[in-house]
């Protein structure tokens, strides 16, 4: 059963950092009468508290505007540019997500009451993303397994199947002739992999909230697996029996598997898995990286895949 | 009256669009986006914006070129002086692409490159793209008009049409489900290679024989 009590301090009460950033100008006054409508309109970026984890990478981190502005959400456009111009007509705040499927304590949680009992981490991951380009991320978020054990899943319990918000009026990808996948997104992870520490749900990165570009308010994070598993804007989380059905591999069953996990031995059909590019390194002139096994992650999670077949179960 | 019912070159040459300028203004994207590559201000990803700038370009002036006929036929629009400007500028943008694939992305490592080639679909094509396009290209001057033949010349250069078929279907080969972009220029390619089927079709022998023996003559002339 949850026990809801108000949160410390509501979300609302919060000043969005873009605000905060200006506050001698708000002082002055010079912001002042924009402010009325910033303030009913959203809650913008707010800052995050969060303690630095040891499972982060020491790497360069990608740039913020980089990380924010070259997005895959296919729920605002195709375009890398689609999700920076458009997903600012997200409402992410209420939210509501839903935890259901074999689990004892199913529930509707507020996102906050979601959160609450958990410490917010800093991850620092690298992201690999299928088409062959790569960021360093640092994430601010909470082990999803901490999530599902709250919610106590029932023995029959095998997956985790995730849900994405379906709302047309808000998300242009959603509207019109031309969808190209069906809505909701869907995602799924086998249990034992939602349940691994290093799998995440993140509510934010750079020490603040996350942008609705990224995936506003709450986003998966699994980093050895191609970046579309990251499934974002979360409204349920199933426990489920059988495996879930996942958005790309029902737009293409040969191209994209249920695992997908990060392999430079492994080929898309269409393109090679073997390097890739980290963005923000070097400009025209930059090297391809070697991808690495399960992105780097091969000495955490390789265990969790050792009698697989890795070429047939991509 | 229609292009057709008139000599070619109707418009007064001192009107007359220099051809020069076409190369200068084909250009100008190439330029525009090697000097932004070069400033790093190509975004995030600038291998791949600029290739992908310089081999939709490519496939622009491709579209362009093929283009040309259908003008003069439908609307009267006659600009066959600058076809073969048209068909270089597509070419060299298809070099400068494959260039900055090869060098850039791949920085000349051949053994990658040459994999691509075997084994990825959407580069064979491109490269079988590219690879029409060299003989076109190489006899796309009067010399080699008079060399071949206007019949032979003509013959050749119908080949365009399998290069554009080619570098269409080499962008929607790349992309990730169906975005409407690449499906926008295969439908163009489509539209204009099912006119001249069309055409073909219904037999009318003076588009089959005029239009490439008119471009000959007129490169002689």
């Amino acid at each position: 059963m949850l026990i809801r009590r108000p949160p410390d301090i509501s979300p609302s009460e919060i000043t969005p950092r873009s605000v905060y950033v200006r506050r001698r100008e708000f002082l002055s006054g010079a912001v002042g009468a924009g402010l009325a409508t910033a303030l009913g309109a959203r809650i913008e970026a707010a800052p995050l508290q969060s303690a630095r984890s040891t499972l982060s990478t020491d790497e360069t981190p990608t740039s913020f505007k980089d990380a924010t502005s070259y997005n895959n959400f296919y729920e605002f456009g195709p375009s890398k540019s689609d999700p920076a111009t458009y997903a600012h007509s997200l409402t992410t705040t209420p939210w509501t997500v839903a935890i259901d499927g074999l689990v004892a304590k199913p529930a509707n949680y507020r996102l906050e009451d979601l959160m609450r009992p958990f410490a917010l981490e800093e991850r620092m991951y690298r992201m690999r993303c299928v088409e062959g380009w790569s960021m360093v991320i640092p994430w601010v978020g909470f082990p999803l397994s901490d999530v599902l054990k709250r919610a106590e899943p029932l023995g029959g319990a095998k997956y985790v199947a995730f849900e994405s918000l379906v709302r047309p009026e808000e998300m242009p990808g959603q509207r019109g002739l031309f969808q190209l996948l069906d809505w909701p997104y869907v995602e799924g992870l086998r249990l034992d992999e939602a349940m691994h520490p290093l799998t995440i749900l993140a509510v934010g990165f750079y020490g603040e909230t996350l942008p609705d570009q990224n995936g506003a308010p709450l986003r998966l994070v699994v980093p050895w697996k191609y970046g579309f598993k990251g499934i974002k804007s979360i409204v349920r989380i199933s426990l489920v029996e059988k495996q879930p059905a996942t958005s790309w591999n029902r737009q293409s069953p040969r191209e994209y598997g249920f695992y997908s996990n990060v392999n430079p031995t492994v080929d898309h059909p269409r393109w090679s898995q073997a390097t890739e590019r980290r963005i923000g390194e070097g400009g025209l002139f930059a090297k391809r990286r070697a991808t690495l096994m399960f992105n780097g992650y091969a000495e955490e999670v390789a265990g969790l895949y050792s009698a697989m077949n890795l070429r047939k179960f991509f | 009256m229609t292009a057709l019912d008139k000599p070619f070159g109707a418009i007064a040459p001192r009107r007359r669009f220099p051809k020069l300028a076409v190369y200068v203004v084909g250009f100008a994207p190439a330029a525009w986006t090697i000097y932004l590559g070069l400033s790093d201000r190509l975004g995030p990803e600038p291998v791949r914006t600029l290739e992908q700038h310089l081999g939709l370009w490519a496939l622009r002036f491709l579209l362009a070129s093929l283009a040309v006929t259908p003008l003069r036929q439908i609307v009267g629009l006659d600009v066959l002086r600058h076809r073969r400007a048209l068909g270089l500028l597509a070419f060299y943008y298809a070099m400068l692409h494959l260039l900055a694939y090869v060098g850039l992305d791949h920085r000349f490592d051949w053994r990658v490159v040459w994999t691509d080639i075997f084994r990825r679909p959407y580069v064979t094509v491109g490269m079988a793209s590219f690879a029409i396009l060299v003989p076109l290209a190489a006899t796309s001057n009067n010399a080699m008009i008079r060399l071949l033949g206007g019949k032979t010349w003509s013959r050749l250069h119908r080949l365009v049409y399998f290069a554009v078929i080619a570098a269409a279907l080499h962008f929607v080969l790349i992309v990730k489900s169906w975005p409407p972009e690449p499906l926008i220029y295969a439908g163009v390619a489509a539209v204009l290679l099912g006119y001249r089927l069309a055409r073909r079709l219904s037999g009318d022998r003076t588009a089959r024989n005029m239009a490439p023996m008119s471009r000959a003559s007129e490169h002689r002339a």
